[in-house]
């Protein structure tokens, strides 16, 4: 590895770590935390300033389930992470060879 | 170098978001027909001449110079994932960051408005996940005042000669920070308390929104600065002609 790349790679790699902490972190001080992810909450806040609201429009389709949603979920995160990879890896390649 | 600075963040961060621990809350985008008609209506008009002017500016990069299209490519391939991640909060509940901090600093925040929109729009038809009544109001949020926000921190940043990573951390982590505050703003807009009005309303749903957002706003930045980092490292040509890093560009 050069050094431009080995630099990066430890850098990068500390910048990782931290992120995998902040997320590890709650896990670990709310253990009794339901980390829902469902938008009721803001719903909660609505209906209590104002009783009477009601959803005049509804979503036009829904997931049936929770493991067709997080199949979406995933397809966006692999289809955006696939281009990520493959545009680094590119622009890598492209460095090496006009190095050569 | 990094260490000290991001140990120091950190502790200070740790201790705020202890101190103002929330009981429990969610965050995303506002759901479907949970706007009324008007602010829908309001949101969309607000938020269409962002998308015409940001079609434009796409349209004039690209055609300036077409190799940046992959680099396009990449903003909003690193958006789309980023939103699509929902990461536990300490709060106790979960939220995801936007990922259009890094597109606004490559490409300016015009150009972020259409690709967060187009991440919005596949987030309301697949995923019931924010909705098409409320598209407006949400683009607004993530892809106008994040990316904008975003923007105006990199370059004062710059200006003031910050190192570059922290120039980009921070753009990513407030313009993240701010769609949030930006949906509680617009909720309470739309909902006023009986007593205390807007503003009432405003700290109701900054709870809810607000502070959840806090580490994964953190997290967005640190995972923009890594992008950004290979990119100085494997692209610095093409940052230089976007005038993202300062330099001469050599034919």
């Amino acid at each position: 590895m050069s050094a431009t790349a080995k630099n990066l790679a430890s850098k990068n790699l500390f910048l990782l770590v931290i992120v995998v902490a902040l997320i590890l972190l709650p896990l670990m001080t709310q253990r009794d935390a339901e980390f829902a992810g469902a938008d009721g909450q803001a719903e909660e806040v609505i209906t209590e300033i104002n009783p009477g609201y009601e959803p005049w429009f509804n979503s036009i389709w829904e997931p049936p389930s929770g493991e067709i949603e997080s199949l979406f979920f995933s397809l966006q995160a692999a289809i955006g992470s696939g281009f990520v990879c493959y545009y680094l890896g590119y622009l890598r390649g492209r460095k090496k060879e006009q190095e050569e | 170098m990094y260490g000290r600075r991001f140990g120091i963040f950190i502790a200070i961060y740790l201790v705020s978001v202890f101190l103002a621990l929330p009981d429990n809350a969610y965050a995303m985008h506002i759901m479907e027909g949970f706007l009324p008609v008007q602010w829908c209506v309001f949101w969309f008009a607000l938020t269409i001449p962002f998308l015409i002017v940001g079609l434009w500016s796409i349209q004039k990069t690209i055609k300036h110079n077409p190799s940046l299209k992959m680099m396009l490519g990449l903003a909003g391939a690193f958006a789309f994932v980023l939103s699509a991640l929902k990461i536990p909060s300490v709060t106790g509940s979960c939220s995801h960051p936007t990922g259009v901090g890094l597109g606004a600093v490559l490409f300016g925040p015009w150009a972020m408005s259409v690709l967060g929109c187009i991440v919005l729009i596949f987030q309301a038809i697949l995923l019931a996940h924010g909705g098409l009544s409320t598209l407006g109001a949400n683009t607004f949020s993530m892809a106008v005042v994040g990316p904008f926000v975003a923007y105006a921190v990199y370059k004062a940043c710059q200006k003031s000669g910050a190192p570059l990573g922290l120039s980009v951390f921070l753009a990513a982590a407030l313009g993240d920070l701010l769609t949030y505050v930006t949906t509680s703003l617009q909720l309470a807009l739309a909902f006023p308390a009986e007593t205390g009005g807007v503003v009432a309303s405003f700290v109701k749903f900054m709870g809810v929104f607000a502070f959840t957002q806090v580490p994964l706003a953190v997290s967005e930045g640190l995972l923009t600065v890594v992008v950004f980092n290979f990119l100085a490292a494997y692209n610095k040509r093409e940052l230089q002609e976007l005038s993202v890093l300062p330099g001469e560009v050599r034919a």
